[in-house]
């Protein structure tokens, strides 16, 4: 049973890397779509599998967070990563499957998936 | 939508973009009387009573992006074809406060769906906001409230922390599978 004494275990552990995680110059945002469009086409399951995944890699210099309609309904769902100096990358078409990929090539290597970026779809 | 979860997490978009510091989704299950509701209530910046009367046609939309907004629409359509009733309640600058009925022995009634995941997300991804969640079923309930959570945590400790966004989950899913007799949702 998940109790509040374990959560205070939790809490304790956290203050030890909170000061790397605060301090970070280069922290990347991951901004999902979660507007009717976005919902509707499956995005919840893609923001959950970033923020498991972002999780269980200890990416402590990674934020995923959800917004509202980014403009793009037909390419739903639509991810977004900002990147440390402002530059942002746009995912489209994401399934939970495709999050691993972004994850270790992207996030932790630094070289973004260009085949699931909107410019790679929309030459299609 | 496939589940009413994925409603409540679209109509839960609204109070986020209205700026709420406190979100109520409350789930009301009578099994006895195949009713069950749902409330999602925010002190956001609220409505007008123009936008009030507007904002359940789908071709009103506070968005620039285009030129229908459907979240509110297709809940209202999801209580109201299992014979159910929708109600809403908005003022500028308070807050806005909605609630779903629905008679779950109709054909037309949309499953539950994953409530675990979407209060967990809403949770997870919105650190700044405080989230009440209760979910009563017959004698049975649940509440989560993450000013309580933030109040053993400190102010140092955020609720996005990767170890704490699990905790909430795992709580969430023994909480709820109790509701349920010890089955899983």
């Amino acid at each position: 049973m998940k109790s509040l004494e374990e959560l205070k275990a939790i809490r304790d552990k956290a203050r030890k890397d909170i000061n790397m995680r605060n301090e970070n110059p280069d922290q990347i945002r991951v901004v999902v779509g979660m507007a009717t469009c976005g919902i509707a086409a499956g995005a919840r399951p893609v923001l959950s599998q970033f923020v498991e995944d972002v999780a269980k890699a200890d990416l402590s210099n990674v934020t995923v967070t959800q917004t509202g309609c980014i403009g793009i309904c037909e390419y739903e769902p639509v991810v977004e990563v900002f990147q440390p100096g402002g530059d942002k990358i746009t995912y489209v078409k994401m399934s939970p499957d495709k999050v691993g990929r972004i994850i270790r090539e992207h996030l932790q290597q630094g070289r973004p998936v260009v085949e699931y970026t909107i410019g790679a779809h929309k030459k299609d | 939508m496939r589940e009413l979860s994925l409603n409540v997490m679209d109509i839960a978009q609204n109070s986020i973009v209205a700026g709420a510091s406190l979100l109520e989704i409350g789930l009301c299950e009578n099994t006895a009387e195949h009713i069950l509701s749902i409330t999602i209530k925010d002190n956001g910046s609220g409505m007008d009573e123009d936008a009030l009367k507007s904002v359940t046609n789908p071709f009103y939309t506070k968005r620039t992006t285009r030129k229908v907004g459907l979240g509110v629409p297709l809940f209202k359509m999801a209580c109201e074809q299992t014979g159910g009733s929708f109600f809403i309640d908005s003022q500028l600058g308070k807050g806005t406060s909605i609630t779903a009925v629905f008679k779950t022995d109709s054909v037309d009634f949309t499953p539950i769906g994953d409530m675990v995941e979407t209060v967990g997300l809403l949770i997870s991804c919105n650190p700044n906001m405080d989230v009440v969640y209760t979910h009563r079923r017959d004698e049975g309930e649940l509440t989560l409230d993450t000013r309580e959570l933030r109040e053993i945590l400190g102010g140092d400790v955020a609720l996005d922390t990767p170890d704490v966004s699990l905790w909430i989950k795992d709580y969430l899913k023994e909480q709820t599978a109790l509701l349920y007799g010890g089955e899983t949702n």
